[in-house]
């Protein structure tokens, strides 16, 4: 069952197009991954995903019953300012403002899922810590958590391990295939990491100019295009 | 006579009563949103805000309004919505627009009552806008009950939507993508910001209105880890600080608005050493 569907879609900024003719389609529980050069407009392209951003032409078509308060998303890690007070409790929870609409307070069911997310990813321990003094793996993994409180469906990611260190990446990607294959949630994820988008993913798409391939990994790895990417980035270990 | 003597004879004074209710509440919401003003980034928009009220007060005074809130209310307002329209214009920055209308306003306001105004005391009355000298002990019943309607509005429009005034502090761009509308909830702290400076006005006088917002929620951010705690805090202190500034200020008979502001920052050192020795403990 499709979930998301790109029809032609063009995205830039300020009238110049970054990348076109973008077209592709995810179903329920594909793990797709987008790669490309800096500056391909990956980024630009989950904004564009997430509504933030609105495409120069074509369109987004997203499954019925699937509207923004339904979509998790881990942002590109941004520095969070020094003084932010905030507890991982708090910060988990908020991934609940979107769906709440105008109710004031978060329901018991709600805490009791951002509870069972805490636990999904080993955070349980850290409830009442405050954010800005946790490890930048710790703090990736809260953010996670309050994105599975934001959807039960979809979620993007852009570059989540921008910054990590290869123990604590690899301890994300498994998170995240966790998340793809224990709770079926379809996950869309912008990486600069081949090797962990070929390992784990089930689709790629390889974005230019214009999109240079989408398909499945096995057709990727298979093709010219995928080929010379994976040489050019110092092949599969 | 003693301090409490004095003191309980001063209470028996309808305008002391008055001025220690609206203080009291003017502090608790300029306390609440001062957290998210802070975090935002947005410490100079109250700043900015408050020369315009100087500028509108002084229109006002012109006009010889009965209820100068009417005119200064709509205007401070107005001039919160269209800086934060200019915060997403990238034509002029931000923080030059927000100059531009601050400095602007100030000037004008006291053009315009140097040109027009009939008393004959205008670096009084000045004087008074600016730093509130006595604002806060000549409040009218009328005023005491606009304050409190306007602090209920203010205290339960933050309760409500506490949870995604949050959200929208933290994460901007996660609560747009999830489906909550932050530029309606920037909007919505930009007119309530702009009713509590007029508020907080009365009591400490336009130029000093921001730290009135700042202070309490930078105090209790040294110490405090969580935005709640943070919140109550700030509220706290900010209370704490106005009502003791109010009473030394009528004991002392020193100006109210600089004696409180002396307060905050005293509060400030204070809460700025606990932070340094409880970190150097963990």
């Amino acid at each position: 069952m499709s979930q998301l569907t790109c029809k032609d879609v063009s995205l830039g900024y300020e009238g110049m197009t970054v990348t076109r003719d973008i077209n592709f389609t995810v179903n329920k529980g594909d793990y797709l991954c987008i790669v490309g050069e800096n500056g391909s407009g990956k980024s630009t392209l989950i904004k564009a995903l997430l509504k933030l951003k609105s495409p120069i032409s074509g369109e987004i078509i997203y499954d019925e019953g699937l509207s923004a308060s339904e979509i998790g998303y881990l942002p590109q890690q941004t520095i969070v300012q020094r003084d932010f007070p905030a507890s991982v409790t708090e910060i988990v929870m908020s991934g609940f403002s979107g769906s709440n609409g105008l109710r004031p307070f978060y329901t018991k069911a709600q805490k009791e899922r951002a509870k069972k997310n805490m636990e999904r990813l080993d955070i349980t321990e850290l409830a009442n810590r405050c954010y800005r003094e946790l490890s930048g793996g710790q703090q990736q993994r809260v953010l996670l958590a309050r994105a599975l409180c934001a959807t039960e469906s979809l979620l993007l990611l852009d570059e989540p391990v921008a910054g990590l260190d290869p123990k604590v990446t690899a301890e994300m990607y498994d998170l995240i295939n966790q998340i793809n294959e224990k709770y079926g949630i379809t996950i869309i994820m912008v990486s600069h990491d081949l090797n962990a988008a070929l390992s784990h993913a089930t689709h790629i798409l390889h974005l230019s100019d214009h999109p240079l391939f989408f398909g499945t990994k096995d057709d990727y790895l298979e093709s010219k295009v995928g080929k010379a990417f994976v040489d050019m980035m110092g092949g599969i270990s | 006579m003693d301090i409490f003597e004095t003191l309980s004879y001063y209470l028996h004074f309808k305008f002391v009563v008055y001025a220690l209710v609206v203080g009291t509440l003017i502090a608790l919401c300029s306390s609440l949103l001062g957290v998210t003003l802070v975090l935002k980034r947005f410490s100079f928009i109250g700043d900015g805000l408050s020369h315009v009220a100087f500028g509108a007060i002084a229109i006002a005074s012109v006009l010889k309004l009965t209820n100068d809130m009417l005119l200064v209310m709509p205007i401070t307002i107005i001039a919160a919505v269209l800086l934060l329209r200019s915060g997403q214009n990238t034509k002029i920055k931000g923080d030059a627009t927000l100059a531009m209308i601050s400095v602007g306003a100030l000037a004008l306001g006291y053009l315009v009552m140097n040109i027009f105004s009939t008393s004959s005391n205008i670096t009084g009355d000045v004087c008074t806008t600016l730093f509130g000298s006595t604002s806060i002990l000549t409040l009218k019943q009328s005023d005491v009950i606009l304050s409190i309607v306007m602090s209920v509005l203010v205290i339960s429009v933050f309760i409500f939507f506490y949870n995604k005034i949050f959200a929208i502090t933290f994460d901007e761009n996660f609560a747009n993508a999830t489906g909550t509308n932050a530029n309606v909830y920037n909007l919505l702290i930009a007119i309530v910001t702009s009713v509590i400076i007029v508020l907080a006005m009365n009591l400490v006088g336009s130029l000093l209105t921001s730290a009135l917002i700042i202070f309490p929620a930078l105090s209790a951010m040294r110490v405090f880890k969580s935005f709640k705690s943070v919140i109550i805090c700030s509220a706290i202190i900010s209370v704490i600080c106005a009502l003791t500034g109010i009473i030394i200020s009528i004991l002392a008979s020193t100006p109210v608005g600089s004696t409180i502001v002396a307060i905050d920052i005293v509060a400030f050192l204070i809460f700025y050493f606990i932070g340094i020795i409880t970190m150097k403990n963990q």
